[in-house]
């Protein structure tokens, strides 16, 4: 009995009986959204609601000669027609930069336009009326006469001399520029047997969420309180910026987020037509609701990955890796995104390349300049495809040019998995990955040595299939040091509060947010868990800024990591509450007390002492008969940052299997494997659906998703049709596999796992398509790998 | 032409009545005139599915129909399949599997896969993927979806995979 106890005293808060960490069980409240009753922004009405649709510009580039509106004002059910200076009464423009990306610049942004646009679809006029299709038609009578300006479309142009510059007060068009050198990278290259070199080319691709963008605006004149209604991934970051730029406080804007139609980063910015809806509602004193149609998705959805970076490996003939170079350059659009810039992609690059590997030699400069197309920012696994794809692209590169099979140059190459703590040849600091146990189990559950086998028997009957590989780091739990830093108000540490009702039911309130993920899960497993209470009787609430505590919501892969911890040590502190109020009532102690199943029961026989609901009972009933002195608190709360490290990086591998059809040029996705590490896994099925998620966004970037701008600056496949994207003919089923190493930041220990599977499909993809084309001596580094770009390798158009 | 048409429908089994503009479409009508905000707009150009209803039996994408068309038609939505009980087998399999992620595609999704399982009750895994081809999901990467579809297909028919 004795040593039973003491068992049980040693467990931790997540390992105690009952406990829903590690296990599969459903998201709570899935039935609202398969019952076609959940609440997206574009399902809200409110009385006295207007429908603001934007005129936007056709020219990439142009001065506004002038506006004329007076037809348009007079059509049925218009209310206002605003142009950007009669908007600009109630909001102020932006400037999206960071103070610790040093030298990063941009140009004050507007809600709409003012005397000149910058990219086609950039709003140039507001139309709001009773319906949108009143205000669709009275858009159509707006005249705008454009004197149309040179449009800076070529990214490997825009710094040219020659070239005008896009905004004079800034010089130049060059946005940002990072330099780094670690080691002796022209010695290494000196040293090595061989040096490859390679341009990789990525497409600009977007996020397509389903439902796209839409917010509704009510300001409420009489409480001088503004509401938003927007599918945001950080209610409070809006809440600051919407404040701010309509110059009022904070606690006069509430932002509501309920159900979000997908986000994937695309809902973590501030964008020009959100902010006019929100000054729209203000002006025009009434609600005012926007949604995006499917054109201007892809016309003002941040685009992604327009990428050109040069890459050069130098290697010894028996594997080892002596340095990398990179030479990368992006174009971002005509601004920087606001407020997280449009930086921190290239900056991601320099950070990540190389990232897996032992050697410290490498030598990186990245360019970010501006362009006449429409912005880029961060979207899911911000930089790490760019720079998983050039890394394991050298890699194979290198291996091939010395005849070693690509797993095995990965086995003598890959960091040690018990050389941590250590750091990469960036500075970044990595507390614990597992390379090499990841590498081992992708090679166990693929049958490594069999494909390669099927593969060399189908090619003599002409049959071409490849496989690819690919290693990646992920960057997960950011602390301040991603944009607190640089001075931007998006918080990094998140808040949890939980109490128990007068039944005993827990409601848990948190400041990350949901968007399909499985936070509410999360949170409402960790918080079962420690309580000891049934998730059936744990509601969570999230998504609104009056009614959660304050914190940065969920993007970066951080709701688990961080937000889960906030869970975990808010729930801790109830159940000793519970236990404290507990243990006056039973006269007993809190040490001899547990609760298992919504019951307080005795640690040592299980014996139940009293069922939570009574507990409750007579906490808020009858505090009259509670002994003298007990003030009861049934409710806590509790916040959480990582402070020890900036970010908490997770590893993975990923493989691909794919046949290639030398004649079409067509690529039929086989299977795909992945091995990541996450540290503690919550909830299995979730981490693995995020992965799988994840991994078939990055296979549409491999293969089908490209914003194809022409030379004036026109996007010319703005549409569904036209934009491919993964449908479910064309994916493969997905393994998936882990090891598990939690962090020791948290007593939790979990890290991030969303935008793991994004960072490495591609790479895997791009690697199985060149060893496909082996026999064929061409490879291929540039994505979509579109059935044009392979035949043009081939020779064959 | 502009002027507003009369239109007698029967929506999940009830009598509509409604006076529409020609250019009305029914995915708009479904959500702003009846509020049956579970049919959902993601491309209003017929790619997405997300707006996908039955009209007399078929299912149909409501962005590229007409409320006009729909008179004398009966008209089925996910709100109207679920009260009914008629996929409660389905949505325990969406719901076990995690299929669903922002649940965005998932009323369409279930309109074509209970189109499937009532044309081809033991589809395999091809077959499912071929009937969803027109459902985009950007959550999910369509596996869970294919599984839970099976999973339905094999149970409906009284065996096990």
């Amino acid at each position: 009995m004795t040593s039973e106890r003491s068992n049980l005293q040693t467990l931790s808060a997540l390992d105690r009986p009952n406990s829903y960490i590690g296990k599969t069980v459903p998201r709570p409240n899935l039935d609202r959204l398969m019952q076609g009753r959940g609440l997206y922004v574009s399902d809200i009405e409110l009385p006295r609601m207007a429908h603001a649709v934007f005129l936007r510009s056709p020219h990439a580039h142009a001065r506004i000669v002038g506006i004329e509106t007076s037809a348009a004002k007079q059509m049925p059910g218009v209310i206002a027609v605003v142009s950007g200076s009669e908007l600009s009464t109630v909001i102020t423009p932006w400037v999206g930069v960071l103070s610790h990306l040093k030298g990063l610049k941009s140009a004050p942004q507007n809600a709409i336009a003012i005397d000149r646009v910058c990219w086609q679809g950039e709003a140039v006029a507001a139309v709001v009326a009773a319906s949108r299709a009143q205000a669709e038609d009275a858009a159509e009578h707006v005249l705008v006469k454009y004197e149309e300006l040179h449009a800076v479309t070529d990214m490997r142009a825009a710094l040219d001399p020659a070239t005008p510059v896009i905004h004079a007060s800034l010089g130049d068009n060059l946005a940002f520029e990072r330099i780094h050198d670690a080691g002796a990278v022209d010695q290494a290259f000196a040293e090595s047997d061989e040096v490859v070199e390679a341009e990789f080319v990525f497409g600009r691709h977007t996020g397509v969420t389903l439902e796209p963008r839409a917010v509704v605006a009510d300001w409420n004149a009489a409480e001088a309180r503004l509401t938003i209604y927007q599918g945001t991934q950080a209610p409070h970051m809006v809440q600051n910026i919407a404040a701010l730029h309509l110059g009022l406080k904070e606690s006069q804007v509430r932002v509501v987020c309920k159900d979000v139609g997908g986000s994937f980063g695309i809902k973590v910015h501030i964008y020009a037509d959100e902010m006019a809806t929100y000054a729209l509602s203000k002006l025009l004193r009434r609600p005012v609701k926007f949604v995006a149609d499917r054109v201007e998705s892809f016309n003002t959805d941040i685009h992604a990955r327009d990428h050109r970076c040069k890459g050069k490996i130098g290697v010894k003939r028996d594997g080892t890796i002596m340095a990398f170079e990179i030479d990368d350059l992006t174009g971002i659009g005509p601004y920087s995104m606001y407020p997280r810039t449009s930086a921190i992609e290239a900056n991601q690059v320099v950070n990540l390349v190389g990232g897996p590997y032992v050697t410290g030699n490498y030598r990186a400069r990245a360019r970010v300049v501006f362009q006449n197309k429409n912005v880029m920012c961060q979207y899911r696994a911000v930089g790490h495809p760019i720079a998983c794809s050039v890394t394991e692209g050298l890699v194979d590169l290198a291996a091939m040019k010395i005849a070693m099979d690509p797993v095995e140059i990965r086995r003598r190459n890959l960091i040690a998995d018990d050389a941590y703590p250590c750091a990469s040849p960036s500075g970044l600091r990595f507390e614990q990955l597992s390379h090499h146990a990841a590498l081992a189990k992708l090679v166990q559950m693929m049958d490594y040595d069999a494909l390669r086998a099927e593969q060399a028997a189908l090619r003599v009957s002409n049959i071409h299939r490849g496989i690819g590989i690919a290693s990646f780091i992920e960057v997960t739990n950011p602390s301040a040091a991603f944009y607190g830093v640089g001075g931007a108000k998006i918080s990094s540490q998140d808040g949890v509060a939980v109490r128990v009702d007068a039944q005993g039911s827990v409601i848990c309130q948190t400041s990350i947010t949901e968007q399909g993920q499985g936070s509410e899960s999360l949170t409402a497993q960790i918080v079962g868990s420690v309580l000891g209470v049934s998730m059936d009787r744990v509601r969570v609430i999230l998504g609104d800024t009056d009614n959660t505590p304050y914190g940065g919501g969920t993007w970066a892969s951080r709701g688990a990591g961080i937000g889960g911890e906030a869970a975990l040590q808010a729930a801790k502190t109830l159940r000793k509450n519970i236990l404290d109020v507990a243990a006056a009532v039973l006269q007993s102690t809190p040490s001899e007390l547990d609760i298992v199943n919504n019951v307080v029961v005795n640690v040592g026989d299980g014996e139940p002492r009293i069922d939570l609901s009574e507990l409750a009972r007579i906490v808020y009933f009858r505090p009259d008969t509670l002994p003298p002195g007990i003030q009861p608190e049934l409710m806590a709360t509790r916040h959480f940052v990582p402070r020890e490290y900036p970010f908490a990086f997770t590893n993975g591998i990923q493989a691909s299997w794919l046949e290639l059809d030398p004649d079409t040029g067509f690529v039929k996705l086989l299977k795909h494997w992945v091995v990541e590490d996450c540290g503690t896994i919550i909830n299995p099925q979730l981490v693995d659906e995020q992965i799988r998620g994840g991994v078939v966004q990055g296979l549409g970037a491999a293969l089908f998703e490209k914003c194809v701008y022409d030379e004036r600056g026109q996007l010319t496949n703005a549409n569904m049709a036209d934009y491919l994207v993964p449908m479910s003919g064309e994916m493969p089923d997905i393994d998936v596999g882990h090891v598990v190493t939690p962090t020791l930041e948290s007593e939790l220990g979990a890290k991030g796992a969303g935008e793991a599977g994004t960072a490495g499909a591609a790479a895997a993809v791009t690697n199985a398509v060149n060893d496909a084309l082996r026999p064929f001596g061409a490879i291929i580094t540039e994505i979509p790998l579109t059935p044009q770009v392979i035949l043009t390798a081939l020779g064959r158009i | 032409m502009t002027d507003a048409v009369a239109v007698a429908l029967s929506v999940n089994g009830e009598l509509v009545e409604a006076n529409v503009l020609p250019r009305l479409n029914l995915a708009d009508f479904l959500r702003e005139h009846l509020k049956l905000t579970g049919t959902h707009v993601g491309c209003e150009h017929g790619v997405c599915g997300a707006c996908t209803v039955r009209v007399n039996g078929d299912i149909v994408r409501s962005c590229l129909m007409l409320a006009v068309q729909t008179h004398n038609a009966a008209i089925e939505t996910i709100e109207g399949v679920s009260d009914s009980g008629e996929i409660a087998d389905l949505q325990s399999a969406f719901r076990e599997r995690n299929a669903l992620q922002c649940g965005f595609c998932t009323p369409g999704m279930l309109m074509a896969a209970q189109d499937l399982l009532k044309q081809s009750p033991c589809p395999d895994r091809e077959q499912i993927r071929e009937h969803l081809s027109g459902n985009y999901c950007r959550c999910t990467g369509y596996q869970a979806i294919v599984d839970a579809i099976e999973s339905t297909a094999w149970t409906r028919a009284g065996r096990r995979p």
